[in-house]
């Protein structure tokens, strides 16, 4: 199952792996242990002539045992998660890049804020689907939306956030580690066009960056 | 059947009305059995044809008919989803039997005799329906969404709840607890109508331009709100209209199952002698009547919204509402209907598993403890379908813990399931079957929730297949699978006959396999990154590897479609020619056993005391295995009727 993961490159989100590992094996666990018990059961108690069921109304001592094994796997793994969550969804103190991203039907838009790091003047440069980062570099985005709800999905940094019409989330940042073009659909159904929404995270390397940067604001 | 049926009833009928006294009137009654039944009523004054098939009073009749609907809405539902199934596997190839040739799609050369319709049908002048959704029988991606929204809507709205609540409540609850109907039989009637009602309206907005709703079933805001978002004109408000009758309906038939139980139970039947779908259906009742009513409010400020030109769940730089109010609106309403989905079958799973292992259920006390928990619990965990919205991640980490939390009662649910079985004397009845295969699947459904309860993990799977593989693990794997039981399980109760048992069983193990195979690769999609609500994977270069799961999926879910035909045909074959059934086939304790097959108008010719809980099996010391609720103490057991 845990083959299925596409390659994540994300900094950040390396724990996000590490506790879907976690709950993948406890779960296994888990459902080995009950399903072995249940056909256990199905064959060692199946009706046989002048056999008599037991009668049983219950355990105290083994529903306690039950009870607290369930509540503390399910703390324990609360407890893992708080600190995870909070880090993943938290603005960034200091990025070294932010670029806004807009949904809007049923394309994102990209907009640099440009050599005077300000989004909203003149310099700033929009692009349609098309994300550029350099690698290792903490990217805040600001995302928002036009029209309806979209969800600005990146499966191979693990982050998805859902982009909403007049608020500027800017919760979102994420460090890419490897080169290469990735996808970014939209996962919240949008409108009849969803299907097609799909934006290209493209992770350069420091020096195509600067290279592409020269390039989009020579003029 | 229906004559066959109303020829037994008629006579109990009588005894319970105007000739309690003296039942013994035969020569009248002898000339009628001879005679049509139909024309029965007639003489006494009493129920004609229209009062008992159609506005029925009688719980009895308005079960089964709330069972038909919700056959017939899950053969809606399921067609519905085959439609976009085929298309996932085959994304814009033309569908199987309508479709039109390769050649005429890519020249207009027209070939076969599909062409030939889809000539004229392009050459007329109408808009027809065929046209605008299906051009040369390929489904438009906006028909896609019409699709995917109309299957989890009908599935949801018209048949789990109709089904579980509607028909196994209602025929139940009286009879369980020992009474002779429901406290308002009109009110009774009154939902089953509204319920009718709201069908038609959601059937109408098939027909109707723009087509039907296509905003999914949670029919988030704004794009539910404004047609230049979706193309969807009427089809959106229709669907909001009889969702809101639908929510009527639910509100008057919880009414009457709470009024009922907390009133009529039999003398003797204290609250901790309930049986536990009894015990689930109150619950569920309490649940439709504090839920319901939060939706009801979210579809008419969306109708306002949409017709009026409010603002409730748009917003614009000059102000207007949220969008985020409409989902925690829909889901302060949902969450709770998850449970009333799942709820009943936990109920009716525990019949079927205590009946069939011939013993106690395992912590009976706790078990009811349990969903009380659960029941409790689902009203603060609303916000967990919300991690990714945009609500604050603060939310996010107490929403994970309430919902961790409800792990708990899940999981003494399941062990006390597992030690009902144990040292028991386990019969493989077609109920216990599928009794069995409730818990399997909710194991699993149950499991694959701890992922998504997450939420750094839930970042990732949200909006994915592996919700998907999530929802249908619990209310396929677990709501319809203890349906299918308990249609099998009280249909010689609800029509006097057995289900052919052969057929039962390979509709089982068709239904189990290929459910499996249906849905469980689906959460391999999810765990991939697949998003749910896309009408064509291929589209994507991450999902290309998904090709072949995709078919695989889509035959599967054929094969599941096709098999519950077989169920269909049993169901509606073994009401005329099926096995006539004794009073009390299974040995089961509890009180609708105790009346007559099939059950007269009024159920019980005298009602029953009760004496014990309902699951006495094999007592020590007892002769027989079983001891009826309604047995006097000290009596000689009346086992083996």
């Amino acid at each position: 199952m845990l083959g299925w993961l596409p390659e994540n490159i994300s900094e950040y989100a390396q724990g996000v792996d590490s506790l879907f590992a976690l709950i993948y094996w406890i779960t296994v666990v888990v459902f080995v242990l009950v399903m072995g018990t249940l056909i256990a059961f199905l064959i060692m108690y199946r009706h046989r002539e002048g056999h008599r069921a037991e009668y049983i109304e219950g355990s105290t001592k083994l529903e306690i045992i039950w009870t607290t094994a369930t509540t503390v796997i399910v703390f324990g793994l609360a407890m893992l998660s708080f600190p995870q969550w909070n880090n993943l969804k938290s603005a960034p103190d200091n990025p070294d890049y932010v670029v806004q991203v807009r949904g809007e039907q049923f394309n994102w838009y990209m907009i640099y804020p440009g050599p005077d790091n300000e989004i909203g003047t003149e310099d700033d440069l929009e692009l349609e689907n098309e994300l550029h980062v350099p690698e290792n570099k903490l990217i805040q985005i600001i995302l928002t939306s036009k029209d309806v709800i979209h969800s600005f999905f990146i499966p191979n940094l693990r982050l998805k956030q859902d982009a909403l019409p007049n608020r500027f989330l800017d919760n979102i940042k994420f460090q890419a580690t490897k080169p290469g073009t990735y996808e970014i659909p939209c996962a919240e159904l949008c409108g009849f066009g969803h299907t097609t929404m799909v934006g290209f995270l493209h992770v350069h390397t420091q020096e195509e960056y600067d290279a592409w940067v020269k390039e989009q604001w020579s003029e | 059947m229906q004559e066959n049926e109303n020829i037994s009833h008629e006579h109990d009928d009588d005894e319970q009305h105007e000739h309690a006294h003296d039942d013994n009137d035969t020569p009248q009654h002898t000339h009628e059995h001879d005679d049509d039944g139909q024309h029965e009523h007639e003489h006494h004054h009493e129920e004609s044809f229209i009062r008992k098939y159609i506005f029925s009073l009688d719980h009895k009749m308005i079960g089964k008919q709330f069972l038909i609907y919700g056959l017939i809405m899950l053969f809606v539902g399921g067609g519905l989803a085959l439609l976009f199934r085929w298309q996932l596997a085959y994304p814009g190839e033309p569908l199987p039997i309508i479709g039109a040739s390769e050649q005429y799609i890519e020249d207009g050369e027209v070939v076969t005799k599909n062409d030939e319709r889809w000539e004229k049908i392009f050459e007329s002048e109408k808009e027809e329906l065929m046209e605008t959704h299906f051009p040369n029988g390929v489904i438009e991606d906006k028909t896609y969404n019409m699709l995917f929204t109309m299957h989890a809507t009908i599935m949801v709205f018209f048949v789990v709840v109709p089904i579980l609540v509607g028909a196994f409540g209602n025929f139940l609850i009286p009879l369980m607890i020992g009474t002779r109907d429901m406290a308002f039989p009109i009110l009774n009637m009154l939902s089953f109508w509204l319920a009718v009602l709201a069908a038609i309206v959601m059937a109408a907005g098939f027909f109707v331009p723009g087509g039907h709703a296509g905003a999914g079933w949670t029919g988030y805001a704004p794009l539910s709100v404004d047609p230049q978002w979706t193309d969807v004109g009427w089809g959106q408000n229709l669907w909001a209209i009889s969702l809101l009758i639908q929510g009527f309906s639910s509100l008057v038939g919880s009414i009457n199952y709470i009024t009922t139980v907390i009133n009529m139970r039999a003398p003797g039947m204290t609250f901790f002698r309930l049986p536990l779908v009894i015990w689930s259906l109150f619950i569920v009742a309490i649940l439709l009547l504090l839920a319901f009513p939060v939706l009801s409010s979210a579809l008419a400020l969306l109708i306002f919204d949409r017709l009026a030109g409010t603002t409730f769940f748009t917003t614009t730089t000059e102000g207007g509402g949220d969008p985020l109010l409409w989902q925690h609106l829909f889901w302060f309403f949902g969450h709770p209907e998850v449970y009333i989905l799942i709820l009943p079958g936990m109920g009716i799973a525990s019949e079927l598993i205590a009946v069939n292992s011939r013993k106690p259920i395992f912590g009976y006390r706790s078990m009811v403890y349990a969903m009380i928990a659960i029941a409790f619990l689902g009203w603060i965990v609303w916000g967990h379908h919300m991690f990714q919205s945009g609500m604050r991640p603060g939310m996010g980490s107490f929403f994970m813990t309430t919902t961790m939390l409800i792990a708990v009662p899940s999981a003494i649910k399941t062990f006390n399931w597992l030690g009902t079985m144990f040292r028991g004397s386990i019969r493989f009845t077609t109920p216990m079957l599928h009794g069995i295969a409730f818990v399997s699947m909710f194991v699993i459904g149950g499991l694959s929730g701890i992922y998504m309860a997450n939420t750094p993990v839930d970042i990732y799977i949200h909006d994915t297949y592996y919700i998907v593989a999530h929802i249908h693990y619990v209310v396929f794997g677990g709501s319809l699978f203890a349906m299918f039981g308990g249609i099998v399980f009280w249909y010689p109760k609800m029509y006097g006959r057995y289900m052919n048992d052969t057929l039962s069983k390979i509709h089982f193990w068709i239904t189990f396999i290929a459910f499996n195979c249906t849905f469980f690769p689906m959460h391999i999609l999810g765990v991939g990154g697949h998003m749910r609500r896309i009408a064509n994977p291929q589209f994507y270069d991450f999902l290309q590897g998904f090709e072949g799961m995709n078919i695989f999926i889509t035959m599967s879910a054929f094969t599941l479609g096709f098999a519950q035909l077989i169920l269909v045909f049993n169901f509606f074959w073994s009401m005329k020619l099926g096995k006539v059934a004794e009073k009390n086939p299974w040995n089961v304790t509890t009180l609708e056993w105790e009346a007559p097959t099939p059950v007269p108008h009024g159920n019980f010719a005298q009602i029953p005391t009760v004496y014990r809980g309902p699951y006495e099996y094999s007592v020590p010391g007892e002769e027989s295995d079983w001891i009826p609720q309604a047995q006097p103490e000290h009596a000689p057991a009346s086992a083996g009727d």
